[in-house]
């Protein structure tokens, strides 16, 4: 009976007792005129792997700098262990894997992976380091003569070397293929199994399926979804609006609330979270709206719509 | 007792005086590895000086006299300090534009490495090629140029000239932080080549027009130049406290303009 309670009780649930490590509370930050994160806030718990999960130029990067300190929000407040992210303290118990367009190329993996390692009083031994992220053949190798999947790798030992509680991973398993991409999965979750806190960033849905405790669906700045996989997947979360309108693309997607917007023929094909202020809207801006259909889509579906948008197609920014 | 020493020793709790000063040297040996196995900042920052003193120090003008000293002496003050604002320039101004426009700056910022430890390992870093490229050209000019100087003067000769290459670390450190990933070399560049020219470095100051010689107190490598021309016994201008407060002037005002950089890239985003 009690091993069945437990069976049925999700992993979700169980962490969701568990201490908060981080937290974003009603944070907001632009850059300029662009407002890259809308008022969020999220919580990551010790021993929970937190998928924030999103398209390109969703935010996830913005929240994850904000999360480490190195951007301060507009509004809303910042917490890492109780305190100020950029508390060196803190960073000791921190790890990082960020997107970056170039590493010291000269330096060979055991250089880079050592100098990483002597930042932390207690760091993992370098041979351990090497062989969790599939390294150790390579350990002599320059950077600048890995491929992309193995420079991934590297950031990943960086990432790990000094045994963080908290550890940040933004878009890790770009660019890595299967085998690589499992590897990676495999150290996440023995870390997360270990108490550790892991908040990844990623735009695939599967990814975030497969490893996470919790997702947080991200898109323009705004929270959309929040639940483990299972409630996210059974969640009827979209409507998917079709109509023809006089309206532009771009008017369309100004509509509070509307997710995306794309065109199909003739037609407009809009995903929101709820149909009718979007409608309502809709039918205020243009009073030539023909051929309505609302219908409900999965969130798979709207977040098919979310990543296959084209102009999300460029890096991260 | 035994409750609050866990307590203050959590995992991760501060760092030794000891600890710390190991992170600063690894960071220098780390860059100085960095740079050393990049055959374009090696090579070109210190083959052009060796070049540029072989050739005009060396083998044209063999024999003649400038302000009281030989040529190759008088030249080897003078295209040192344009070595040492090279070795400068490039390794801390177009290093740190890369490092910081690409990304890797970021990932330094996020990691527990003391910030003041990158900038001390590029400024040790820069010092150490600033003193290899003096005493290739002293070498030189010893062997080839008939160069005479006493122990002391030579070792006053690199102390001075490895010490004012702080100024022209602030100075790469200000571009750096204003310079993109590719434009900084250009830029480096196109400060670096007329400011030597304009402050004497490669043709002495006084056989340059009248506006030059206007100009150079304002440029920092003519009063590095001066300062390296003193200790070989050329005639020089001006007094070398004098030369000294204008070289700590300009560094102040290029860590000012830094720290604007610096403070600035919190609102900005990379890559």
């Amino acid at each position: 009976m009690i091993a069945e309670i437990e069976q049925a009780s999700p992993i979700g649930q169980e962490t969701r007792t568990r201490p908060v490590v981080a937290r974003l509370t009603n944070a907001s930050k632009n850059y300029g005129a662009v407002q890259a994160l809308k008022q969020v806030t999220l919580e990551v718990r010790q021993g929970e792997i937190l998928a924030v999960l999103g398209p390109n130029g969703a935010g996830k990067t913005t929240a994850v700098k904000l999360l480490l300190g190195l951007a301060a929000p507009n509004h809303g407040s910042v917490s890492v262990f109780g305190g100020d992210p950029r508390n060196p303290d803190n960073r000791l118990r921190t790890g990082a894997m960020l997107q970056v367009a170039r590493v010291p190329e000269t330096l060979k993996v055991r250089e880079h992976v050592t100098l990483f390692s002597s930042y932390y009083p207690n760091p993992m031994p370098i041979a351990d380091t090497l062989a969790a992220a599939g390294l150790t053949q390579l350990a002599n190798r320059k950077f600048g003569d890995l491929s992309g999947g193995q420079k991934q790798r590297v950031l990943f030992a960086l990432a790990i070397c000094g045994d963080p509680d908290l550890l940040f991973l933004d878009e890790a398993t770009l660019g890595l293929d299967v085998e690589a991409r499992r590897l990676l999965w495999d150290q996440i979750r023995s870390l997360a199994s270990r108490g550790k806190a892991v908040l990844l960033t990623t735009h695939y849905l599967q990814e975030a399926d497969a490893l996470a405790d919790r997702i947080l669906v991200i898109n323009r700045g705004e929270i959309i979804a929040e639940g483990t996989p299972s409630e996210i997947k059974a969640r009827p979360a979209g409507r998917q609006i079709r109509c023809f309108t006089d309206l532009s693309i771009a008017q369309v997607r100004a509509i509070s609330g509307v997710i995306d917007v794309k065109a199909e023929g003739d037609s407009l094909l809009i995903q929101t979270a709820v149909a009718e202020p979007v409608l309502r809207e809709l039918l205020a801006r243009d009073a030539n709206v023909s051929g309505l259909e609302v219908t409900s889509a999965g969130l798979e579906e709207a977040f098919l719509a979310l990543t296959t948008n084209p102009e999300s197609n460029g890096r991260e920014s | 007792m035994s409750v609050t020493v866990t307590a203050i020793l959590r995992p991760g709790a501060g760092r030794t005086p000891g600890h710390t000063a190991v992170i600063f040297l690894n960071e220098a040996r780390y860059e100085f590895l960095k740079l050393a196995r990049l055959p374009i900042y090696a090579l070109s920052t210190i083959m052009f000086p060796v070049m540029f003193y072989i050739l005009f120090g060396l083998l044209m003008n063999r024999g003649q006299e400038l302000s009281r000293v030989g040529v190759a002496t008088y030249l080897l003050a003078t295209y040192a300090t344009f070595g040492v604002m090279g070795a400068s320039l490039f390794g801390f101004g177009v290093g740190l534009a890369g490092e910081r426009g690409l990304g890797w700056l970021q990932v330094k910022r996020a990691s527990p490495m003391p910030p003041f430890a990158y900038f001390f390992a590029k400024t040790v870093v820069c010092m150490t090629f600033s003193l290899i490229i003096v005493l290739i050209l002293m070498t030189l000019g010893l062997l080839f140029g008939g160069v005479h100087l006493t122990l002391p003067q030579g070792m006053q000769l690199a102390a001075t000239l490895v010490f004012g290459s702080i100024t022209f670390c602030s100075m790469g450190m200000a571009i750096g932080f204003f310079a993109g990933p590719s434009s900084a070399p250009a830029i480096v560049n196109m400060i670096y080549l007329p400011l030597s020219f304009a402050s004497g470095l490669w043709i002495p100051i006084q056989a340059l027009p009248n506006f030059f010689q206007k100009i150079a107190p304002f440029l920092p490598p003519f009063h590095l130049g001066q300062l390296a021309l003193s200790i070989i016994g050329a005639d020089t201008r001006g007094s070398a406290i004098g030369h000294w407060e204008a070289m700590a002037a300009f560094a102040l005002i290029c860590l000012g303009i830094a720290r604007i950089g610096y403070l600035r890239d919190e609102g900005k985003t990379y890559g």
